[in-house]
């Protein structure tokens, strides 16, 4: 039987993004990093290329969260409270190949931390570190829109990645990120329509499609994971088919979803069918980047330290290097 | 070409026999134009009807049965996504015994791995298979660990033995129960007829294409039908690429020759590396994944991910109505309503867990619904909510006389008090991660 490849033509291609500047564009960064590009669904080579491999970034706090499990917080033991010196340890011992400063204490409820006090920390953490740096912010409208920007005007030619708008909140912050030169993450609430009603708003604002990186929003293996993957694949699907709107390198968040959940930091005595505590929440993390990952995700926010290496190790067998024995 | 259900009828018996399971002849013919029926189920099918139908009668992709009374079924899946349709047979999970490990070891895993199972959203999650490997010198060792799973366990059983003597032998001890056997060879005629006396299933190896439609292709002529595919890549990246040619070669092109289930055999030593590939493989196609180590924790995470891969788009996974206890709670903790929707459960007991109180949780069916659809199609409003709250007695379980509901649907508020007499409702937030600071603001009893 004559057996020939069978393959499918896309029109579309994801929008290539570059995050971060260096001296020549106005940065300090030592490198900038480019995700998206992908012509064909996730790792599927043989009818497409993929010029930039999904890069997998870390996170600091301005306020160390309430419930990390001790045997994660063991990994960072006296710099888990003090962002800057954290994230190079992130970088130089657990290959973080961007940062993300999350600043939830500024969220009124949360510490209320004022927005002088976030843009220390981002300097803090542009100065210890050279990598391109991600700003993740929170839901309080007020707040948030006050801190991003100053955050941004303070950051300004860096090029850090902005996260996050929606629909509901959106203007301010992508102004000041089109002012001082931002790349800026678009999140919607797990729907294709949603997601390209905002990224249309933000093209409207004249933002350009080549800094917008969507955030589908991430939930966690056994919290809704399936509506995640499977909106994604159908975001990734529509982009390949010639929907521009919808053509973005998308980002989750495996790391701050999965460590929220129970299973995460239950312990074995109380749930014994689950196992050993010691990794769960590192294979819970683990499970969800693979599972996402195959469904188009291109930036990775990962916090334990093994699940980084495991899932940047899998990254690079699908693309191609040979298994390490 | 693929024949319509009313010219599927005209070449069946037409008597409404039954024998087939399904009561008349044009139901039957209709499931064969669906695909989910096989000609062969028809007893009395006439020679031309095998021929004309023949492979027009068969799903794209071959059910294969492993096991006898608890047998897995794994195949006849008929999409690339999962939200095109749904997928429809769940990965089988098959754990390895190495008979190299002495005895007691190896009737200690059996027990151990048969007693595991964990519950999670009202499914009861558990390993499918044993694959036995043998890899040690006696070939007493081999049927020793067959009889030990048989008398410890009623899962189905993978056989991996290069001896084709000691195989034959093994066979023999699992005649009635439909095994598995794993050729790491190219498959041989001897492979075949053992086959067919025993009715095995035949895991095919091949290292590329090519070599994988050569050895399809002959046990297909052969008259084989239960035929698994395990095409051994280099890499990862050429791993989920083959998989997805296979998958599309027997889904868009009716290729026959691929049409078979899916197999991966995961070599990795390190537990995440195990755990990153044994994802990958279970999302992309894979119906049968043998794991090499018993680890609970791993289990579960890889049983979480197949429910959540496998649950079907149209069907939300719903909870069980009822009062659930959030942390410890006593008589004089705050009660919160909400959906059956089983996301909704979870958001919502997860954020009443964060903010550190401990609370009853009411959950109302609204048959898999979240709230705002549940209020609109009128599974969620004051009456609904008011007459299950009456009948689960909750005002005896509880002192309190107030109850939280979700701020989505703070209009039925009035309507849920005047059918609830006696108590006060208080209107929560319209967001789960927004429980943690709502509790520490209102006054919740």
């Amino acid at each position: 039987m004559n057996f020939e490849i069978p393959k499918e033509k896309n029109a579309g291609q994801v929008f290539e993004v570059t995050i971060g500047a260096t001296s020549e564009n106005g940065g300090t960064r030592s490198r900038t990093v480019t995700i998206g590009g992908s012509m064909s669904l996730p790792f599927l080579f043989f009818e497409g290329e993929h010029p930039h491999r999904p890069l997998v970034a870390m996170e600091v706090f301005d306020k160390v969260p309430a419930k990390l499990p001790d045997y994660l917080l063991d990994y960072f033991c006296e710099v888990i409270d003090k962002p800057g010196e954290m994230a190079r340890k992130c970088v130089d011992e657990y290959g973080a190949e961007l940062i993300s400063v999350r600043l939830e204490g500024t969220h009124p409820e949360k510490g209320n931390k004022s927005a002088e006090e976030a843009v220390e920390v981002v300097k803090q953490v542009l100065k210890s570190v050279s990598v391109p740096l991600i700003i993740t912010g929170h839901s309080h409208f007020e707040k948030i829109n006050e801190v991003m920007k100053k955050v941004c005007e303070a950051a300004a030619g860096e090029n850090c990645l902005i996260n996050y708008v929606e629909k509901d909140n959106y203007k301010t912050i992508t102004a000041a990120c089109i002012a001082y030169k931002h790349t800026l993450v678009a999140q919607s609430p797990i729907d294709v329509n949603l997601a390209k009603q905002l990224n249309i708003l933000l093209t409207e604002m004249n933002f350009p499609a080549e800094r917008i990186v969507m955030d589908p929003l991430t939930g966690t293996l056994g919290y809704g994971l399936e509506y995640t993957y499977s909106i994604m694949e159908r975001i990734r699907n529509e982009g390949l088919a010639g929907d521009r709107m919808l053509a973005f390198p998308m980002l989750v968040n495996p790391g701050y979803e999965s460590f929220r959940v129970k299973e995460a930091w239950a312990a074995e005595k109380d749930y014994p069918q689950w196992g050993k505590a010691e990794l769960r929440g590192a294979y819970w993390e683990t499970a969800t980047a693979m599972s996402l990952l195959l469904a188009g995700a291109d930036l990775l926010i990962m916090y334990h330290p093994k699940a980084v290496e495991a899932v940047k190790k899998k990254i690079a067998e699908l693309y191609g290097q040979k298994k390490g024995k | 070409m693929a024949l319509s259900g009313l010219e599927i009828f005209k070449l069946l018996p037409k008597t409404n026999c039954g024998d087939c399971g399904v009561p008349t002849c044009m139901a039957f013919a209709m499931k064969l134009a669906q695909k989910k029926a096989e000609l062969r189920e028809c007893p009395h099918a006439s020679e031309e009807a095998k021929a004309t139908l023949g492979e027009a009668g068969e799903p794209p992709i071959r059910l294969v049965k492993i096991g006898g009374a608890n047998a897995l079924e794994i195949g006849n899946e008929t999409v690339m996504f999962r939200h095109e349709k749904t997928f429809v047979h769940p990965t089988g999970i098959a754990i390895e015994l190495r008979t190299s490990e002495v005895e007691e070891r190896i009737l200690e895993r059996i027990k151990e791995i048969e007693n595991y199972t964990v519950e999670r959203v009202g499914q009861e999650l558990k390993t499918d298979l044993f694959f036995i490997v043998h890899d040690s010198e006696d070939k007493g060792d081999f049927l020793k660990a067959i009889k030990l799973v048989k008398q410890n366990s009623t899962k189905g059983i993978i056989l991996d033995c290069e001896n084709e003597g000691v195989l034959r032998e093994g066979a023999e001890l699992l005649k009635d129960d439909r095994p598995a056997v794993f050729l790491r060879k190219e498959v041989s005629d001897k492979d075949i007829e053992l086959a067919k006396a025993y009715n095995l299933s035949l895991i095919l190896t091949a290292h590329s294409l090519e070599q994988m439609l050569k050895q399809a292709e002959k046990a297909k002529s052969s008259g084989l039908n239960n035929i698994i595919l395990n095409l051994e890549s280099q890499n990862a990246g050429h791993q989920l690429q083959n998989s997805t040619i296979l998958r599309r070669s027997a889904l868009k092109r009716n290729f026959r020759p691929f049409g078979y289930p899916l197999f991966s055999r995961i070599h990795e030593k390190k537990e995440l590396d195990l755990l990153a590939e044994a994802s990958l493989r279970l999302c992309k196609y894979s119906s049968l994944i043998v794991i090499p180590e018993y680890d609970k924790a791993l289990l579960y995470t890889l049983f979480t991910l197949r429910q959540n891969i496998y649950t079907d788009p149209q069907k939300p996974i719903q909870v069980d109505p009822k009062v659930y206890p959030i942390g410890e709670p006593t008589a004089e903790s705050p009660v919160f309503v909400t959906t059956n929707f089983s996301l909704t459960y979870f958001m919502v007991s997860g954020e009443i867990e964060n903010s550190g109180i401990s609370a009853h949780l009411v959950i109302v069916d609204t048959e898999g619904q979240s709230v705002l659809t549940a209020w609109a199609a009128g599974k969620f409003g004051g009456e609904k909510i008011a007459k299950f709250i009456m009948d689960i007695k909750l005002g005896e379980q509880v002192k309190t006389r107030k109850i939280v509901i979700p701020g989505f649907v703070s209009q039925i508020s009035g309507d849920l008090e005047e059918k609830l007499p006696g108590w006060e409702v208080i209107v929560g937030p319209q967001e789960a991660s927004d429980i943690p600071s709502f509790v520490k603001s209102v006054k919740l009893t």
